[in-house]
């Protein structure tokens, strides 16, 4: 059989163009999820370290009390979730979503609910009772026009003060010493500054946002802070000038590198001894731990002056989409998520604290269990930086405009900007 | 099967038909990936799609006036200026020079040739994480990379605040750019000098020219295509600048704003909109640089 050029060329374009249209046709044809209906798909960013850890003791729970059903991780990993939070936007578009996705309780769904993609889940807390499980203060956090759309899995607290006694003392204060007002703060600031060390760790612009939160949150008081997000605080008025100002000055006594820092390496500079103090929500104690120092001898943690009897809280959750793949697996999941055993085993692992009030917690670390106590006795209020205050398009706003009064230093225009983020983004 | 008589050239299909098919394929991903995206891009940018939900309705050139009112955008687009000036100063003039170092016959051309162009095999996120370690802008006690080499070679006033200072932070982010691409350019000169036949500089000596004019009225000449094609080359990817920004300085940090990472902001948050008009305005300027070279090539090679 021979073949000339010209048909040998035909062929070879016609297998070309075949390759193509298969190609392009089983593309479309897989959707990710589907299969098995056992399977229950649980998107999260949760993919290395204390998070992780925890998700795998949380699975652990989910498989014991659920044998039937095939847990399937859909992890996605990198950029703090926003590589995670992009896939899924795209997933939910298509009309392929996960089992359940993890978001940040609070605001942070606004988006999600109006786009009519997940459900709400009031009747199924009504029908399991999750009401009395998890503390009111929460619960009510958690509503958006009277309705819950998700299960809290742990709660972390924002507003933190970590200290290094030992430069304390080198700096002539009392490492046991509180502050009542950010005004004394401040001054302790002044002679760490005095005695050659960074007063106040901060890292790049989003812990800059979470500073600013305590900052917000001391000046104003829980019911000023939570009305910046309903609307009845004025961002533009002399309170918020006044608690801006504040702002700056705590800037002006933070290390000139921030922006090369992440929030480890800023809580790093406290543990190694080259500075003083750093805000950082209680994830960081998963820091102090692993390098083994103890909390009231080689670290202080203290709430961030002026938020005493305060919880500025975060809190991971899990929602149901809707038209989801699997509805059976996803309550099963969030079965899981809301249990007393679920909350114990991830939140040990994680470092946080269950939001369900029954989990038992007598093993917990120390800190924790000050957490746990505050949990329950203090005000709670919601953060900011951590998408429970206010939509991911608002913080994306706020951020932009403490990214940009961290390279200029002008308060009036950092006002003017986060004025103009709640006119753009307040419903 | 065989056939007997061996097909003579003929007009019809059987001449344009299989290259047709050949490239048919092609034209079908080009014209669904490239250029339908690039509609759908410019048809999302006049929508009102500001949420992650569907758009409501056209609001016309609105995402546009609203762009160009926005200082943030102003000042990105200031950046991206700056930062090609430098990036293609940088690279043209050093990547010139090496050539020419070279091309003089410096003593070890090819070990020098694979050093230089070594940096360009890295990805610009990979070198982008080692970078941000050198560019770290602490001063004094706890600097590190660049600052700290400064410090301990006495020369501590040259430390400086790198990619965080307001005005020109972002000519540092061409700092590793410039170290990345001066190599291909070298390569290109070195290539446009090689081509320049030995006769034409004899011919130039006989006549009695300066080493100078040689250069000046005989090669420049000869290499000013290839200057022109490294200018594109490295304008493009300039205009493009996306990953080294987000390896150094994260896509938040204000001093390093470019179109790029706006735009990648502005898709995050869910404001489509918006992310599709920082897109076409991208597109533009990049046609605004590449058309005219597109352009003249096609016509020079048709005189040809």
């Amino acid at each position: 059989m021979r073949a000339t050029p010209k048909k040998l060329v035909a062929v070879l374009a016609t297998a070309g163009l075949l390759t193509l249209t298969a190609a392009c046709g089983g593309d479309s044809g897989s959707g990710g999820g589907g299969g098995d209906s056992a399977d229950v798909e649980v998107f999260t960013w949760w993919a290395e370290g204390s998070e992780k850890e925890g998700l795998d003791a949380l699975v652990k729970v989910f498989e014991e009390q659920n044998p039937d059903f095939n847990f399937v991780n859909g992890a996605v990993a990198g950029g703090a979730g926003s590589d995670a939070k992009n896939v899924l936007a795209s997933r939910l578009q298509t009309n392929d979503p996960p089992a359940t996705f993890q978001a940040h309780a609070g605001a942070e769904l606004t988006d999600y609910i109006e786009q009519g993609q997940i459900e709400g889940l009031s009747d199924m807390y009504e029908e399991k009772g999750w009401n009395e499980l998890f503390p009111e203060g929460l619960l009510e956090r958690l509503q958006q026009d009277g309705e819950i759309y998700s299960v809290p899995s742990n709660i972390h607290r924002a507003n933190v003060v970590w200290a290094n006694p030992a430069v304390l003392k080198d700096a002539g204060l009392d490492p046991e010493a509180t502050y009542d007002t950010l005004d004394d703060w401040i001054a302790a600031l002044k002679k760490v500054d005095a005695a050659g060390k960074i007063p106040l760790s901060v890292a790049t612009d989003w812990t800059q946002v979470h500073l600013l939160e305590t900052v917000l949150l001391a000046d104003l008081g829980p019911e000023g802070y939570s009305g910046l997000w309903d609307g009845s605080t004025d961002w533009s008025g002399p309170e918020v000038s006044d608690a801006l100002d504040d702002y700056a000055t705590l800037m002006d006594l933070t290390n000139t590198d921030r922006q090369s820092l992440d929030w480890p390496d800023a809580t790093q500079l406290v543990i190694d001894g080259d500075a003083a103090f750093n805000v950082m929500g209680d994830w960081a104690e998963a820091a102090f731990a692993s390098q083994d120092k103890t909390l009231g001898t080689d670290y202080m943690a203290f709430p961030v002056p002026g938020t005493d009897g305060v919880f500025d809280f975060l809190a991971d959750s899990f929602t149901m989409p809707v038209n989801g793949p699997n509805p059976d697996g996803t309550e099963a999941w969030l079965d899981t998520v809301a249990s007393a055993e679920g909350q114990e085993a991830f939140n040990k692992a994680k470092g946080s604290i269950p939001a369900n009030l029954e989990a038992k917690t007598d093993d917990f670390g120390d800190y924790q269990q000050t957490a746990i106590e505050s949990w329950q006795n203090d005000e709670i209020v919601s953060s900011l930086a951590h998408g429970a205050a206010a939509s991911v398009s608002w913080l994306t706003d706020v951020t932009a405009a403490v990214a940009k009064f961290g390279s200029d230093g002008d308060v009036a225009s950092l006002q003017e900007g986060l004025s103009a983020a709640a006119e753009k983004n307040q419903s | 099967m065989s056939t007997q008589t061996p097909a003579k050239p003929r007009q019809g299909y059987r001449t344009w038909g299989p290259p047709l098919l050949l490239i048919t394929p092609t034209i079908i991903v080009l014209g669904v990936f490239v250029y339908g995206l690039i509609g759908a891009n410019l048809n999302t940018s006049f929508q009102d799609r500001h949420t992650r939900g569907p758009a409501e309705g056209y609001v016309g050139f609105e995402n546009y006036t609203a762009l160009f009112s926005d200082d943030t955008f102003i000042y990105s687009l200031r950046n991206l200026v700056l930062y090609t000036g430098t990036f293609l100063v940088g690279t043209l003039v050093l990547g010139f020079l090496w050539a020419w170092l070279l091309e003089r016959g410096a003593r070890g051309e090819s070990l020098f040739r694979a050093v230089y162009l070594f940096p360009m095999a890295v990805s610009f996120i990979a070198s982008g994480v080692v970078w941000r370690w050198l560019l770290n802008n602490a001063e004094g006690d706890r600097a590190s990379g660049l600052n700290r080499l400064f410090e301990s070679l006495g020369l501590g006033f040259l430390q400086n605040p790198w990619w965080t200072d307001q005005r020109f932070g972002i000519m540092a982010i061409a700092l590793p750019a410039v170290w990345q691409l001066t190599g291909y350019v070298m390569a290109l000169f070195l290539a446009g000098f090689r081509g320049i036949p030995e006769e034409l500089r004899e011919a130039g000596r006989i006549d009695g020219a300066s080493e100078w004019q040689l250069y000046r009225h005989v090669l420049f000449p000869q290499l000013s295509p290839v200057a022109l094609s490294a200018t594109i080359i490295i304008g493009h990817m300039s205009l493009k600048v996306f990953d080294l920004i987000m390896a150094i300085a994260g896509q938040t940090n204000y001093t390093t704003q470019v179109p790029a990472t706006q735009m990648w902001v502005e898709f995050t948050r869910g404001d489509y909109a918006k992310s599709a008009a920082i897109g076409t305005v991208l597109l533009l300027i990049v046609a605004v640089l590449i058309v005219p070279y597109l352009v003249a090539t096609y016509r020079q090679e048709r005189r040809r």
